[in-house]
C-alpha cells in the first residue's frame, strides 16, 4: 500500500464514525435522525387520528385538531351499550388462545420429532408438512366449507379454529430451533429412564422458550386479525370475531365516521396494549422467525 | 405393553415418532392435502353448492380466459404486486439502513415503525377509508383544502381507487420489513466495513459493494414474503369498497376477491375452484421466478 493511500484512510479514520453505532452530533446524523423521528411520527399518526376520533363529538371530527376541545366517552357508551362488541372480544380471544396452545404444542411436537428421531418416512413428512406453505389459504376454503356444512360446523368455534390447529411454518421453526439443542442431553435423560414424550416436555422444550413465545406471538396475531375466513364460517352475529364484527358493525353505521373509528379503536388498543407490554419480545420474535423461517 | 420392552432403542423410537406424528399427519391429510385435492377436483366441475356435482372437464378454465371481468382482477392482482413489493422494500430498507445507525432513542423510534404492524386490516380499512373521504369529512382532503389544494377522489375513481387500497397495506407492513432488514443489517460482519473504512471507500460503493449483496438472503426472504401478501390481499379492499366491493368498477377487485364473491355470492363452486388453481399457480411461479432471479445476480 502505497503513502498517500495510507494517509487517506488515516484522514478517514480521523473523520470519524461513518460505520459505526456510536452517537455524534455531526449535522448529518441530526438530520438523520430527526427525518427518521418525524417519519415515525407520520407512521404512527393513523392510530393517534384513531384513538382522537373516538373521543370526538360528531361535530368535531372533521376538524384536523388531535386533542379534542370537549373530549367525550359518548361513543365508547354507545358502542359498548349492546354488548355486541364484548361478545366479539371474547369470539376472537377464545379462538386465538386456542389455536395458539394447539399450534405451539402440535407444531413444536412435529419439530422435535423430525428432528431428533431417525425413522423411515422422516424426510417425507418433513417435505409434504413443508409444501403445504405453498397452497394458499384461499385454495382451501371451499372445500373447508363444505366440510363444515358436512359436520356442523358453521357457526361454531371449532369451525372457525380447526383449519388453523397446526402450522407448517410453525414446525419448520421449531425444527430449525430443536437443532440447536444437544442430543447428548436428550441421550442422558434417555438414561435417567424418563420417556421420550417427558424428554421432549421436559427436557427439550425449556431449552426452545425463545422460539415457542416467538411463534406463539405470530400464532395469536395472526388469528386475533384472521379475516376471511371466520367472515365465511360464521352467519350468526353470535359468534363473528372482533374483525367480522367490525366489518358489520361499521357497515350498519355507514356515515357515523365517529362509532366507526370507536369500533376500529376497540380492536385496534388491546393488541396496541400487548405491543407496547411485550415489546422486546415481539421484535425478538419477529427477529428470529424472519432469519430462520 | 410386553411387545414394547421387546424392542431395541431404535425400534422404540420409531414407535414414539409415529406415535408424535399420528395426529399432525391426520391433520395435514385431512386439513391440508385432501382439500388442495378436492379444489383441483372441483375446479372441471358444475357446482352450485346445493345440487349434485357434474363434471364438465375444461368448461371452468375456457369460462375464465373468456371472462373479462378475471383478466380486469388478474391485472390487478399483478399491479398490486408489482407496486407494493418494490414500493415498500424500497421505503423499509431506506429506514432501516439509517435507523440501523441511530441509537439516541433506537427503541422507540424502531417502535413507531412498527406499531402499524400489530393492527388488524379490517379496523385500519375503515380508518384509512374515512381519511379518503371527500370535504368535509375526509382528513386527507381536508388538509389539502386547509392549504388551498384541490380534492383529490382517491377511492371513488378508478385510476386512483387501486393505490389507495394498497397505501395502507403498505403502511401496516413496513415495521415487519424494516426489522427484518436491520436484522440483516446487523449479521453482516464489522469487519467487512472496517476494511471498507480503512480503504477510504465511500458510503455508496459501501452500499452497493457490502451492504446489498450480503443483505441478498434477507431480500429474497422480504421479496417473497411480501409477494406473496400482496398477490393475496383481500381484507383491506373488501372493507374500503364494502358498497361495491372490487369497485368502482373492477378497479380494485383482486383475485382472492373475485373468489370469495363467485364462490359465496354467486355460488358457483366449480368457478371459483378453477379460480383458486389459478392463484396458486401464480404464487407457485413468482415464488419460484424470485428465488430463480435472486440466485442469478450474485
Amino acid at each position: 500500500m502505497s503513502r498517500t493511500k495510507f494517509k487517506a484512510s488515516q484522514a478517514s479514520l480521523g473523520r470519524g464514525s461513518t460505520y459505526a453505532y456510536k452517537n455524534s452530533l455531526k449535522p448529518a446524523s441530526v438530520i438523520r435522525w430527526t427525518l427518521l423521528f418525524m417519519g415515525g411520527i407520520l407512521m404512527i399518526m393513523p392510530i393517534i387520528y384513531l384513538l382522537s376520533t373516538s373521543f370526538k363529538w360528531p361535530h368535531e371530527i372533521y376538524n384536523l385538531q388531535i386533542i379534542p376541545d370537549e373530549p367525550t366517552l359518548d361513543n365508547y357508551v354507545y358502542v359498548l351499550e349492546d354488548g355486541r362488541f364484548f361478545t366479539w372480544f371474547g369470539n376472537s380471544a377464545i379462538v386465538a388462545i386456542c389455536t395458539t396452545i394447539s399450534s405451539v404444542i402440535f407444531d413444536s411436537l412435529v419439530g422435535y420429532t423430525l428432528c431428533k428421531f431417525e425413522f423411515k418416512g422422516k424426510t417425507f413428512v418433513f417435505i409434504a408438512i413443508l409444501s403445504t406453505l405453498m397452497i394458499p389459504t384461499e385454495m382451501l376454503i371451499i372445500p373447508w366449507y363444505t366440510m363444515a356444512v358436512d359436520f356442523g360446523w358453521i357457526n361454531s368455534y371449532w369451525g372457525i379454529m380447526f383449519p388453523g390447529m397446526m402450522t407448517a411454518f410453525g414446525t419448520f421453526l421449531m425444527k430449525q430451533f430443536f437443532e440447536s439443542v444437544p442430543d447428548e442431553f436428550l441421550e442422558a435423560a434417555r438414561i435417567d429412564g424418563l420417556n421420550e414424550f417427558q424428554i421432549w416436555w421436559s427436557v427439550a422444550m425449556p431449552l426452545v422458550t425463545p422460539a415457542l413465545s416467538a411463534l406463539a406471538i405470530f400464532v395469536f396475531l395472526g388469528n386475533w386479525t384472521a379475516f376471511i375466513w371466520p367472515l365465511i364460517v360464521t352467519n350468526d352475529p353470535v359468534l363473528y370475531t372482533l374483525p367480522v364484527g367490525l366489518t358489520t358493525f361499521s357497515v350498519e353505521q355507514s356515515v357515523e365516521w365517529e362509532l366507526i373509528m370507536t369500533g376500529a379503536a376497540l380492536a385496534t388498543i388491546p393488541t396496541l396494549v400487548v405491543f407496547l407490554v411485550f415489546q422486546r419480545y415481539i421484535i425478538r420474535g419477529v427477529v428470529m422467525t424472519g432469519l430462520k423461517g | 405393553m410386553n411387545w414394547y420392552r421387546k424392542l431395541s432403542i431404535k425400534q422404540k423410537q420409531v414407535v414414539w415418532a409415529w406415535t408424535f406424528l399420528a395426529l399432525p399427519v391426520l391433520f395435514y391429510v385431512v386439513i391440508r392435502f385432501y382439500p388442495t385435492f378436492g379444489s383441483v377436483l372441483l375446479s372441471f366441475q358444475d357446482w352450485n353448492l346445493l345440487g349434485s356435482k357434474t363434471w364438465i372437464g375444461l368448461e371452468n378454465y375456457e369460462k375464465l380466459v373468456a371472462d373479462p371481468v378475471f383478466w380486469k382482477v388478474f391485472n390487478n392482482t399483478f399491479i398490486y404486486l408489482l407496486l407494493g413489493t418494490p414500493v415498500s422494500l424500497l421505503i423499509s430498507f431506506i429506514i432501516a439502513y439509517h435507523l440501523d445507525k441511530v441509537s439516541f432513542l433506537h427503541a422507540t423510534i424502531r417502535a413507531m415503525y412498527f406499531i402499524p404492524f400489530m393492527t388488524s386490516a379490517v379496523a385500519m380499512a375503515w380508518l384509512w377509508r374515512w381519511f379518503y373521504q371527500p370535504v368535509p369529512v375526509g382528513l386527507f382532503n381536508n388538509f389539502l383544502a386547509s392549504i388551498g389544494i384541490s380534492q383529490l377522489p382517491f377511492l371513488k375513481s378508478t385510476f386512483s381507487a387501486l393505490p389507495s387500497v394498497l397505501a395502507p397495506a403498505i403502511w401496516a407492513g413496513l415495521g415487519f420489513q424494516i426489522i427484518i432488514f436491520m436484522a440483516g443489517l446487523r449479521a453482516i460482519p464489522q469487519s467487512y466495513y472496517e476494511a471498507a473504512q480503512i480503504d477510504g471507500v465511500g458510503p455508496w460503493t459501501v452500499l452497493r459493494e457490502i451492504t446489498i449483496p450480503l443483505l441478498k438472503p434477507t431480500l429474497v426472504f422480504l421479496v417473497v414474503f411480501s409477494s406473496i401478501g400482496f398477490l393475496r390481499i383481500f381484507d383491506q379492499v373488501f372493507n374500503m369498497t364494502t358498497n361495491d366491493p372490487g369497485g368502482p368498477l373492477n378497479s380494485t377487485k383482486p383475485l382472492v376477491l373475485m373468489i370469495y364473491d363467485t364462490a359465496f355470492n354467486a355460488f358457483d363452486m366449480g368457478y371459483a375452484a378453477a379460480q383458486t388453481v389459478v392463484l396458486f399457480t401464480i404464487l407457485l411461479l413468482v415464488s419460484l421466478l424470485q428465488l430463480y432471479v435472486m440466485r442469478e445476480r450474485t
